[in-house]
């Protein structure tokens, strides 16, 4: 096992993630068989190979700075847990 | 420096972290507007409010201006340079994450001299840790009574290209860190990559700032303090002027050095005129960057940095000193028109260099046109009189032609009328008068006024106005300097 709990725990606090003690073991168990799995990776030899910053070969993809239409604010606000029709709601940001 | 700053001597050490909006049409990866003032959550689409499925794409503009604003620096461009994902939950942030820059930044290493036209303060080179380029975020209102009722977002900003510039902590006061700021103002908008509006959040400063105290030799460094919420230069030279002070009765009180407490953030009220210690935000250091796997690196050649080096223009530094040196301005006097912006600081130049004399120029530029401007509330760029028009005048005022009332008339005139000097002097019924016919006219007076020609050469020289008053009363178009110049001049060649 190369997860302890107290990192899955810190991960899902980073996450905002709220588990039980049960989804805590199971999620332990099932994240550290994936980072093991992953690890295997690390018997490669790479030995004066370069590492790269991203998988593919490509770079410089751009975009002209055009405006295009945006969103009607209907749209963009459709899917909001609650909205007042001007703004996103959510619950208090500041305060204790 | 209060009373206690002054008991012993300590440096101050300040570092800056500024975050300017660049000037682009749209946003850093989507077609959405930039504009400010729009009415809430009205500039947003799938990819700005976080939609899954969307891609970014990144605005060539953007990176455009980003290494102007580099090069401008004197940074290092990097040949290769990617963009990762900053995690962090916060209402603002639809993504759960900002598109920012971690340990390959497209430039480092760079440096602005700070200056100062009265001499004051040091030139001081400070450094420039780096700068990026990432997207910002959008806006969170939060009620007054704040934990009673919801917090309102608009994303509008949401994705807004911004370049972070991080500077080392050269700064030795609070003054030098408002004149350094004063300075990258002044280069950013020459280079036109950002209206630096602090008002509307093109510009945010954040400040890092410590006490270096002498300690039998030795120098102990306290905790380093990030200082928010300064919404104006003068408010981060306040901020920080507070919390040097409050610092050095800290370090007095609990003798604590850097390393023994976490760094601390607190924010400036500027009404109270202090700083309030902020809440820490939990694990927010713990950002968990990666590469962004949405979007491909950036490659840089040699070439493209010297195309954009080509491209930059005089910059401020430059261009003051060149004032100085080309046209005889004081430091004064070249920093004032620089600072009014490249089209006033070029409209100066031309018009210095076509009637010949710099300071002349300048006077009139600082005293009329600048006051017109205002007055009109229009730019050098609107005003009827062009350069050359207003040159044409300023010479007849630098031969004798018109003293500096008449010229204004003139250039009121020319402002009315549209007209050329030579025409609104006619029309005023202003002429030129003769040089011959001047000394003609200085001659009689003389011999009309012994007396006074007595008194003059007796050493009481003011007895001459009297004599550029009956001059005025013959020609209201005589010029009274030089009448004054010809009768001192011709008495003195009779003595």
């Amino acid at each position: 096992m190369s997860l302890s709990r107290e990192a899955v725990t810190k991960v899902a606090l980073l996450a905002r993630l709220e588990l039980t003690p049960e989804e805590l073991d199971s999620i332990t168990s099932q994240l550290g068989q994936i980072v093991d799995y992953v690890q295997q990776l690390s018997s490669v030899d790479t030995e004066g190979v370069e590492p790269m910053a991203h998988a593919m070969e490509q770079h410089n993809v751009f975009r002209a700075d055009e405006v295009r239409p945006s969103l009607p604010r209907e749209e963009a606000l459709a899917n909001a847990p609650r909205h007042n029709d001007e703004y996103y709601r959510v619950p208090a940001v500041l305060g204790d | 420096m209060n009373a206690t700053q002054s008991a012993t001597a300590h440096d101050v050490v300040i570092g800056l972290e500024v975050h300017v909006q660049l000037a682009t049409q749209s946003k850093l990866f989507c077609s959405c507007a930039t504009r400010f003032g729009a009415p809430p959550n009205t500039l947003t689409c799938p990819l700005c409010i976080g939609m899954p499925g969307t891609l970014p794409v990144m605005n060539r503009h953007a990176f455009e201006l980003a290494l102007q604003t580099a090069v401008s620096l004197d940074c290092q461009i990097a040949p290769f340079t990617k963009w990762d994902r900053k995690n962090y939950y916060y209402p603002d942030l639809p993504k759960g994450y900002q598109i920012s820059q971690y340990d390959l930044p497209f430039s480092h290493d760079g440096h602005l001299d700070t200056y100062d036209p009265k001499g004051n303060l040091p030139v001081r080179r400070v450094g420039i840790i780096r700068v990026h380029l990432e997207e910002d975020a959008g806006k969170s209102m939060h009620d007054e009574a704040a934990g009673k009722s919801d917090s309102l977002i608009d994303l509008n900003r949401t994705g807004t290209p911004l370049l972070e510039i991080v500077t080392e902590p050269d700064m030795r006061s609070p003054a030098e860190a408002k004149a350094f700021l004063t300075e990258l103002k002044l280069l950013l908008t020459y280079l036109g990559v950002s209206d630096c509006n602090m008002q509307e959040g093109s510009l945010r400063v954040d400040a890092n700032i410590n006490l270096h105290v002498p300690r039998n030799g030795e120098t102990i460094a306290t905790p380093i303090v990030e200082v928010k919420n300064m919404n104006s230069f003068r408010a981060v030279e306040r901020a920080l002027e507070y919390e040097a002070g409050r610092q050095w009765e800290e370090w007095q009180a609990t003798g604590q050095k850097m390393g023994d407490v976490p760094k601390q953030t607190r924010g400036w009220d500027d009404a109270a005129n202090l700083t309030r210690p902020q809440r820490h935000k939990e694990e927010s250091s713990d950002y968990r960057y990666f590469p962004d796997p949405d979007l491909v690196p950036v490659v840089v050649s040699p070439e493209e940095i010297e195309v954009i080096t080509k491209s930059l223009g005089e910059l401020p530094a430059a261009l003051r000193s060149r004032l100085e040196s080309e046209y005889g301005l004081s430091a004064y006097d070249s920093d004032v028109l620089v600072n009014q912006g490249r089209s006033l600081a070029s409209y100066f130049v031309q018009v210095a260099e076509a009637c010949g004399n710099g300071k002349l120029a300048s006077n009139w530029i600082q005293q009329d046109i600048l006051r017109l401007l205002k007055e009109r509330q229009e730019t050098i760029d609107d005003f009827p009189v062009s350069a050359a028009a207003l040159a044409d005048l300023l010479r007849k005022v630098d031969q004798g032609e018109l003293d500096t009332s008449k010229g204004r008339d003139v250039l009121g005139g020319m402002i009315d009328s549209g007209q050329p000097a030579e025409d609104v002097m006619l029309e005023l019924g202003i002429a030129a008068v003769d040089e011959s016919e001047l000394t003609a006219l200085c001659e009689q007076l003389l011999v009309e006024n012994e007396r006074i020609v007595a008194d003059v050469q007796a050493g009481k020289v003011q007895a001459i106005g009297a004599l550029i008053g009956q001059a005025k009363k013959r020609n209201p178009n005589v010029n009274p300097g030089r009448v004054r110049e010809i009768c001192l001049q011709l008495i003195s060649k009779r003595a």
